[in-house]
């Protein structure tokens, strides 16, 4: 069978020594970032990209989607453990994960957590295996109507679901998409809003705006908090979740995995939303759910397996269709850009290497995670105790090594040094900057669909609706918003987002 | 009542998006506008600044309603003024002088962002991070940098 060749030839890719090593590299950095608070796997990547230039295309994209996914593991040992949500996904695993840790079961928690993600990462893989092909094959038939449509749909979707209010997310959209036109027009040959100044008329590079929002403007509204991090650290004793626990996590599990992967394959939609809904479902099933929030155990299953599907997931509509489904999705095409590749749905016929690769490296990393993290995390927890004012200058040295290396000139590192601050205000004036960083990758591709979309109609603008595929993006577009304008899915959402 | 503007967060955000897409309109007049059928390189920001003009005063509007949101959280002027100036000192020194000139200052720089500065630690994590940094980017990942400009490496 097709998919059983291709998984194959994928593996075989995978268990390259090389390719092992920096899939190890990966998944140790992501548990590493994903414990610490303040630094995320964005900025992490952000910072790493320009270096890749010297790995190979398959290696280096094995070792950020590593570090992508490692960071939702070491998230939720650091919730279980201390409360701590390292990535905004674990906030969730935090509610009866303490609670289990604070009754003595931190051992059951964690396994859990890691049997939960391990088995969503493994039908994540088969997912993706199964649907890529035909999902590729099928945006082959995409023109530039129904991209146009689709990065709308993504863009919306994005805006919608991020924390805060709606149309503050939406302008931040438009923020993005306005500052992704910085630089030479490709129809024209002009240069737009270049202000004279020669370096910008190639663009701002995304990595620039991503760790100068996401890492400087990041540490700049940590310092203006008191350091405060209480260490919990309860004795971890036998590690293995009894016979019990496992029978009543084995449904939540399935059921987290299947809501993971339906928002995963969503584009704009982050592992928070998959997480929380995930648990709602849960309380909402158990025969008592007074127990939620006193360490029920299904309260880490099916969220842990959640946010692990989704993670995976996203990877589907960023490889088939070449659209970043998130702000890091973003970055990985661009460190497949970095490489000389075009992303798109020629990707999978033309590198298959690359894409069977990376999905069969997923599976094996997801395995490294659960065989080193359970003995590791006595390590993880000693690295909590490292001050932050430590931390942070080091973060800082990271960023400014990377940027620079993106053209070996200064220059980028003057304007990171402004985006820091543009993000400082942002985060201070709660304008989310993740939807921005979406429209900023996506607004020259968007502007190009549409000047071609409606070129080859004419000037007319029924075209987005006239056109099946596109009609149906749109109809989901306008779903989107019409949902979440819906009074009870607005309270709901109220609650959940704060 | 009174309205207070100082820490009106939505007011100030409206601010913001009010200006920054009157300003991409106001740039986008210079450029040709064109026609749907041909879109000239002025049509899509002027579009785009609009929508977010409008969307700007939305924004606006909320912060003039009485029971507006007030901005959150301390702020450190202190981490806002060091840490662009230990960025812009790594630039320059990277040009001039080298990797490690440019390390050894941008941690003590950054690490003054900081209250709770100590020398002694601070002077430990210079030479620490220094000797990592040069250790994992410029001999295992092989970026081009002399470490001291004109005397060691390249």
């Amino acid at each position: 069978m097709d998919l059983f060749n291709n998984l194959f030839f994928g593996f075989s890719v995978a268990l390259s020594l090389q390719n092992l090593w920096f899939c190890f590299i990966g998944v140790f950095l992501g548990t590493l970032i994903g414990v610490l608070p303040g630094i995320g796997p964005l900025a992490t990547i952000a910072m790493l990209l320009p270096i890749t230039f010297n790995v190979p295309p398959v290696a280096a994209l094995i070792m950020l989607a590593g570090i992508y996914y490692g960071a939702q593991y070491g998230g939720s040992t650091t919730a279980i453990l201390v409360n701590l949500p390292g990535e905004t996904a674990a906030v969730v695993t935090c509610i009866d994960g303490y609670q289990m840790a604070r009754q003595g079961r931190a051992g059951p928690a964690l396994a859990i957590a890691a049997i939960g993600s391990f088995f969503a990462g493994t039908v994540c893989t088969l997912i993706i295996a199964m649907f890529g092909p035909p999902l590729a094959e099928m945006a082959l038939k995409f023109g530039a109507p129904e991209y146009f449509s689709l990065m709308l749909m993504g863009l919306v979707a994005a805006a919608v679901l991020a924390h805060g209010d709606m149309i503050k997310s939406l302008a931040m959209v438009a923020m993005g998409l306005l500052l992704g036109i910085i630089g030479t027009d490709v129809n024209s040959g002009m240069a737009r809003y270049s202000f004279g100044i020669p370096e910008l008329t190639d663009g701002i590079g995304f990595i620039v705006i991503a760790v100068g929002v996401f890492a400087v403007g990041e540490i700049v509204s940590n310092l203006g908090e008191t350091e405060e991090r209480k260490v919990f650290t309860s004795k971890i004793s036998g590690l293995m979740p009894t016979k019990e626990d496992l029978k009543t996590s084995f449904w939540p599990i399935v059921r987290g995995t299947s809501i993971g992967a339906f928002f995963g394959v969503l584009p704009g939609t982050g592992p928070a939303i998959a997480s929380f809904s995930s648990y709602m479902v849960e309380k909402k099933m158990a025969k008592d759910p007074s127990r939620f929030g006193k360490g029920a155990i299904e309260g880490v299953a099916g969220p842990e397996a959640a946010n692990n599907a989704d993670a995976q997931c996203k990877f589907i509509p960023t490889l088939t269709l070449g659209i970043p489904a998130s702000a890091v999705m973003a970055l990985m095409l661009g460190a497949l850009t970095i490489q000389g590749i075009a992303p798109g749905p020629q990707v999978m016929t033309q590198k298959p290497d690359l894409f069977w690769g990376l999905v069969a490296s997923m599976w094996i990393g997801n395995l490294m995670l659960v065989i080193l993290n359970l003995p590791l995390i006595g390590l993880w927890v000693s690295l909590l105790k490292v001050p932050y004012r430590l931390l942070f200058p080091a973060i800082m040295a990271f960023s400014c090594i990377g940027i620079y290396s993106v053209n070996n000139s200064s220059f980028e590192l003057y304007l990171t040094a402004i985006f820091g601050l543009i993000g400082f205000m942002w985060m201070r004036l709660e304008c989310p900057p993740a939807p921005m960083l979406l429209g900023f990758v996506l607004g020259p591709l968007m502007e190009e669909n549409l000047r071609r979309a409606l070129l080859i109609s004419r000037g007319d603008p029924t075209v987005f609706v006239t056109r099946p595929i596109s009609l149906g993006f749109m109809i989901a577009t306008v779903l989107i918003i019409v949902i979440m304008l819906a009074p009870a899915v607005k309270a709901r959402r109220a609650a959940i987002t704060g | 009542m009174k309205l207070e503007w100082r820490t009106n967060k939505d007011l100030w955000a409206g601010l913001m998006y009010i200006v920054t897409g009157a300003l991409g309109m106001w740039i986008a007049r210079d450029y040709p506008f064109g026609s749907a059928l041909r879109m000239g390189p002025g049509y899509f920001p002027s579009v785009l600044g609009g929508i977010m003009v409008a969307m700007g005063i939305y924004v606006l509007a909320l912060g003039l309603r009485k029971n507006h949101e007030k901005i959150q959280g301390n702020l450190s002027l202190r981490a806002l003024i060091v840490l662009p100036i230990s960025m812009i000192v790594f630039g320059i020194l990277m040009e001039e002088a080298g990797f490690i000139p440019a390390m050894a200052a941008l941690i003590p720089i950054s690490a003054a962002a900081s209250r709770e500065f100590k020398w002694l630690e601070v002077l430990g994590l210079t030479v620490g991070l220094t000797i990592l940094c040069a250790a994992g980017f410029i001999f295992a990942l092989g970026l081009p940098y002399p470490l001291i400009k004109g005397l060691w490496g390249y």
